[in-house]
């Protein structure tokens, strides 16, 4: 599969008052034409920064560095300048972000604001940007396109205005749609709603989707591949089907058995990671995990990890990764050593 | 789905935030009354040359100093000229000395506070020039331009105007500052927007409904200001009538005519009572809390 974009060494670091901290460290990772990419990890992890440092949409006080090319402009997204940034931004890669409610200009009506992506990088207006308005929130599955044209954002439920969000996403046809926490804010029904409108999207206009959640659920249900990213390393990297079936790094591991599950109720309903991920000022000589790890031992917390083959024959970032019919349950439920 | 036929149309009453504001300002009885007297007193300022009784200037000896009656409804003053006339046309200074000294003070203080609350390099040097200007006392300012330009309803104007800028750049850019951080404005540059189309789609339609409320709050501050100014000869000069001219020269004979002070004084008051009313009726109307719902 040819990649769309090749992210490599990505490095994020935010001067903030407490001092420098590392939000990104040294990311790499490749989304294929057409791919639905999973970026999962907890919040704190690295995955928004990662997304907004793409085009360039991080704060100024944001240090980035690292190698972002994208395939059908040729070029290092970070060579662009914030002009030739803003033509990428809408028209090559799209984002949605999980907050619905909050995201919709209130005194605009919907096709204002969807005619204002067509204006810009279509040179669309008038008649002709209504109608391919209307088109477009059909294509989400808006029903009375016409009529919700007309309407205000405050007149939208929140699964509404997410697919306005994605149409105006889409509206340029991107190579790339970035979507952030996309459901997060919504129903679970309407989750599944939105889910659906992304994999159609994909199946008819064949943009590619950056899908950066910490829902697993939504990962099994709509992504080809997954990147792991723990304290602003990624950790592992595998198809979808080889990581839920053999999940390789400890925190994967516990990710996945974090996911609520009826089956396991009667064992003592849910689990948990203990601790949480680490503000980090600068990259450790160790393994960012091995603090909340159960298997963790001086190899871990002296020597940096690489990201290489694991048992299961996808890359992992780790000193002991899980075999296939490793010790899995042991890693849960343990307080840190 | 272009083809489909159009559906009923949402009755007019359930769209646009703007409107829902207006419904609610309609529900306000003391914002109501307040919209009625400004209302009114525009259009006698506007209408005053066909509803006003007597020319302003006609003066009348026989008829000098005389109470309000049937005849003369304001009573007259020491040349027998009819209060009430003086009165309608006091209001046209005050309302364009208003209206026009808050225009002035919007054209220039919105856009600068536009770009002291956008552009983060350019804040500290309006802010300490809006400082500065606050500091400057109003009079002295106004004394300086009289100097410079003689006394008259443009001097007032730029006079009121100017020393109103300070306000309007803090209050647009407060709001600048505010809205910058909206999730649809960070939505709005990932789609690709320009900052002109940030500023002109995005920010300022918002920071509209606080505009309107201070444009309320600020042009009594303006018609007291005008009558001040007037009043201390440094505004519109006699025999031009202005609340505040009538007031300076009903002063010396406030014993004889006490109709001559209490008159223009009751329309000073209404008026700028009216306009607070409808302002402070605006604001609640306006809510953010409502319109960004």
């Amino acid at each position: 599969m040819t990649p769309l974009l090749e992210v490599r060494d990505l490095t994020v670091r935010f001067s903030t008052e407490d001092g420098p901290v590392l939000a990104v460290d040294a990311a790499s990772f490749d989304v294929g034409e057409g791919e639905v990419l999973a970026l999962v990890g907890e919040s704190g992890c690295g995955k928004s920064v990662t997304a907004l440092a793409l085009t360039g949409l991080l704060p100024r006080g944001a240090a980035v560095s690292g190698e972002i090319r994208f395939t059908p402009s040729g070029r290092d997204l970070r060579e662009l300048t914030e002009r030739e940034l803003r033509e990428v931004r809408g028209r090559d890669i799209a984002y949605v972000f999980q907050e619905p409610m909050t995201s919709l200009n209130p005194v605009l009506t919907i096709g204002r604001q969807i005619g204002e992506v067509l204006r810009r990088h279509q040179r669309m207006r008038g008649e002709a940007a209504r109608r391919r308005a209307a088109e477009l929130l059909s294509l989400v599955g808006i029903p009375l396109p016409e009529r919700r044209l007309r309407e205000y954002p405050h007149q939208l439920s929140g699964g509404m205005r997410q697919r306005v969000m994605i149409a105006m996403a889409v509206a340029c046809r991107p190579r790339l749609l970035v979507a952030d926490e996309p459901t997060t804010a919504l129903d679970v029904t309407v989750q599944a709603g939105i889910l659906d409108v992304l994999r159609d999207l994909r199946a008819q206009i064949g943009t590619a989707v950056l899908l950066i959640t910490h829902d697993l659920g939504v990962v099994a249900d709509i992504a080809d591949r997954v990147v792991v990213m723990y304290a602003g390393r990624t950790i592992e990297e595998a198809p979808a089907p080889a990581l839920f079936a053999t999940p390789s790094h400890p925190y994967t591991r516990g990710l996945l058995d974090a996911v609520p599950n009826p089956a396991r109720h009667a064992e003592g309903g849910l689990r948990e990671i203990p601790g949480r991920v680490p503000v980090l000022r600068e990259a450790p000589e160790a393994c960012t995990f091995a603090d909340r790890c159960g298997y963790a031992d001086d190899l871990c917390r002296s020597s940096r990890p690489e990201l290489a083959p694991g048992p299961a024959g996808h890359p992992v970032r780790c000193w002991h990764p899980l075999s296939a019919a490793g010790p899995v349950a042991a890693l849960t439920g343990r307080g840190p050593r | 789905m272009t083809t489909v036929a159009e559906p009923v149309t949402a009755p007019a009453s359930l769209a646009g935030p703007r409107r829902r504001a207006l419904r609610r300002l309609l529900r306000n009885p003391l914002a109501m009354t307040g919209l009625v007297v400004v209302l009114v007193a525009v259009l006698a300022a506007l209408l005053a040359d066909l509803v006003a009784p007597y020319p302003a200037a006609r003066t009348d000896f026989s008829a000098a100093l005389q109470p309000p009656s049937g005849r003369h409804w304001f009573g007259t003053d020491e040349l027998g000229r009819d209060q009430f006339s003086r009165v309608l046309f006091g209001l046209r200074a005050s309302v364009t000395v208003g209206l026009a000294a808050v225009g002035l003070s919007m054209a220039v203080g919105v856009p600068l506070g536009l770009l002291a609350g956008f552009y983060r390099v350019l804040d500290p040097f309006v802010s300490r020039l809006v400082d500065t200007m606050l500091a400057f006392p109003f009079l002295i300012l106004a004394v300086g331009l009289a100097a410079i330009r003689g006394a008259s309803l443009v001097t007032a104007v730029v006079a009121i105007g100017v020393a109103e800028i300070p306000l309007v750049v803090r209050v647009t850019r407060g709001e600048t500052l505010r809205l910058r951080e909206m999730d649809y404005v960070s939505a709005a540059v990932a789609s690709g927007a320009s900052d002109g189309v940030l500023l002109r789609r995005h920010i300022l339609p918002n920071a509209v409904n606080a505009l309107i409320v201070q444009a309320t709050v600020t042009i009594p501050a303006a018609i007291i200001g005008e009558a001040v100014l007037s009043f201390l000869g440094l505004g519109v000069r006699p025999p031009t009538p202005s609340l505040g001219v009538m007031l300076a020269s009903a002063q010396p004979l406030f014993r004889d005519g006490p109709w001559m002070v209490v008159f223009p004084g009751l329309a000073i008051v209404l008026l700028t009572l009216a306009f607070n009313l409808l302002g402070d009726g605006l604001r609640d109307a306006l809510d953010p809390r409502e319109s960004h719902r």
